[in-house]
């Protein structure tokens, strides 16, 4: 008997259907978090196989930080050691903005728009699994893009942070990537998969731009950056640099100097959570 | 013997806006039984099915899975699904795919088992992306069986597929049945749904117009067909009282009727030279489009 005719025997003998009476089919707890578990390592490994998006997230942010943030702003600066840690900071804020806001905005979007979404919820997919999946997979990528991070500014950048900053910096990121998971499911909860990337962009490029990243703003417009949920949550890492934003070295203490931890903190779990139940509201309603 | 209910909709309502989808439905899907869904586009089908699913709340009246509501996880892992305009996570490979939705279910196949009975395991390592519309479908006939569902929801599953897939998918379903699962299929392939379903349900409008086996449905219909060689006139045999209507094509003769057997008697009787004379009995297709042409009118 040939290898074939054993398995396909011994196939016939299984059942396709199941046996149990389905009017209380429960699943022991260990099964329910390997579903989880299972969720979420196959978004980690759908995100990271797709190069358009695995390859500008992982490397943009090393790559700018160290070209922009080291390089040329270091000889700009002329060695200033106060600029150091704000780049560093700034940089990683911006690291774990992107696959919030594109992981979830573009892929929920394409995904609902495919049918993907409508057959999971027809299955019996856990609860909140394919959301928490997403969010795994955005914080895997935060957390390698602050290690990448970390590593150059140790080696390259000097910033001088000890290891206790640095690893109170990445926790506070790779909870605050979760503002930017929640502003990029409502995204793909709302926009077609065509359009989302240009919501995405829409409401992510003001956020850098307006929330004292790149470059200080003067005192006058200052007040802008209030409307930037990504300024609170790099606020609150200079906080714990010790460090002051591009603002405060260019132009000295002005209205976003006012920004106490307390608030950014406050900011950053209400904007999360605003964003995160019109998601969850819109997604109840999807057929 | 009285088969187990699996699932249910009673007295169920829907309107989206203005438009009425469901009417005061009501379907019961039996153990053991293939129960196929038709209807035109838009006669509520999918509707139904959703609201089955748990996707969508009725306006009014219930649905049931198993006694409870399809929104409740444990109800809903007995069932499994197949639809049509589901575009998996293409950079997945198939193995992954069925372990992902295999975990979902309490008592489910591994995923060599789920590609053996669907005669997918050359496809194991591929990305789904990189699959053929009919390689895709297969997939996620997998997908529908790998939690070994006692409840089984197939949206036109066999589009796309060749022949001989066709078949496979068509045997797995008949053992499925056999082993006293339930299947719900909606399909446009009347020849599918007359080879395989036990119980046929045809919705117009959101409400059932007609419902029963394929026979029944078929004997909804009386008219039979007759083709013949016959030097017999098309003016003359029109004129006979139990003909329908006649017409003559490349094939011969083609003569519709409600007494078949004695428009049979008279064309014999008046022609020696018949030749290539055949019966042919309403099939689903002719019922399904009598029946939903009826209830436009």
């Amino acid at each position: 008997m040939t290898t074939t005719t054993v398995a396909f025997n011994k196939l016939s003998s299984q059942k396709l259907s199941g046996q149990q009476l389905s009017n209380d089919v429960r699943m022991p707890a260990g099964q329910v978090w390997r579903a989880y578990w299972t969720e979420a390592k196959y978004e980690m490994l759908r995100a990271c196989r797709a190069p358009a998006f695995a390859i500008p997230f992982f490397a943009m942010p090393i790559v700018f930080y160290v070209l922009v943030g080291i390089f040329l702003v270091g000889s700009m600066s002329k060695g200033d050691p106060h600029i150091i840690p704000t780049m560093f900071v700034n940089w990683a804020t911006f690291g774990v903005m992107g696959p919030g806001m594109f992981g979830f905005g573009m892929f929920v979007a394409t995904e609902r728009e495919q049918g993907l979404l409508r057959l999971k919820r027809a299955l019996p997919m856990p609860t909140s699994s394919y959301v928490l999946a997403k969010m795994a997979m955005t914080m895997m990528f935060a957390f390698i893009i602050m290690i990448t991070l970390i590593v150059a500014a140790v080696f390259v950048g000097h910033a001088h942070l000890t290891a206790g900053q640095y690893a109170l910096i990445t926790l506070i990121d790779l909870l605050g990537s979760l503002l930017f998971c929640s502003i990029g499911l409502f995204i793909g909860t709302w926009a077609s998969a065509k359009s989302a990337p240009a919501f995405v962009n829409l409401a992510y490029l003001p956020m850098m731009h307006l929330g004292g990243l790149f470059y200080p703003l003067p005192k006058s417009i200052q007040p802008v950056e209030f409307f930037s949920p990504a300024f609170y949550l790099n606020k609150l890492n200079l906080y714990v640099a010790g460090a002051q934003s591009m603002d405060g070295l260019a132009f000295g203490a002005g209205p976003t100097s006012h920004a106490t931890p307390v608030l950014c903190i406050a900011v950053i779990i209400a904007v999360t959570l605003f964003f995160g139940l019109l998601a969850t509201r819109r997604l109840k309603r999807l057929g | 013997m009285k088969h187990e209910c699996l699932a249910e909709l009673n007295g169920v309502s829907k309107r989206f806006g203005k438009v009425v989808a469901l009417d005061g439905l009501n379907l019961q899907i039996r153990a053991g039984e293939l129960f196929a869904l038709l209807g035109q586009n838009g006669a509520g089908k999918t509707t139904a099915i959703s609201l089955l699913l748990g996707l969508q709340p009725p306006d009014t009246g219930t649905a049931l899975l198993f006694g409870r509501s399809p929104l409740e996880i444990a109800a809903r892992r007995g069932i499994g699904v197949m639809m049509q305009e589901a575009a998996l996570v293409s950079e997945l490979r198939v193995r992954e795919q069925i372990e992902l939705v295999a975990s979902y279910y309490p008592d489910a196949m591994m995923p060599e088992a789920a590609m053996q009975f669907t005669h997918t395991e050359s496809l194991a390592d591929r990305p789904y992306g990189k699959l053929s519309g009919g390689q895709k479908r297969q997939v996620q006939f997998a997908l529908a069986i790998c939690g070994r569902p006692r409840l089984l929801f197939l949206d036109e599953p066999t589009v796309g597929l060749d022949i001989q897939s066709r078949e496979l998918m068509w045997s797995t379903l008949r053992r499925l049945v056999s082993e006293g699962a339930a299947i719900v299929l909606t399909t446009h392939y009347l020849e599918e749904a007359e080879a395989l379903a036990d119980r046929v349900a045809v919705l117009a409008k959101g409400r059932v117009i007609a419902s029963g086996t394929v026979n029944e449905m078929r004997a909804l219909v009386v008219r039979k067909q007759i083709s013949c060689s016959s030097g017999l006139s098309v003016e003359q045999i029109r004129t006979w009282k139990e003909v329908q209507s006649v017409q003559r094509d490349h094939k011969g003769l083609q003569i519709t009727a409600g007494n078949v057997e004695a428009v049979v008697r008279r064309l014999l009787d008046e022609d020696e030279d018949l030749q290539d004379l055949e019966i042919h009995r309403a099939g689903l297709a002719e019922t399904f489009t009598e029946l939903t042409q009826e209830s436009a009118q």
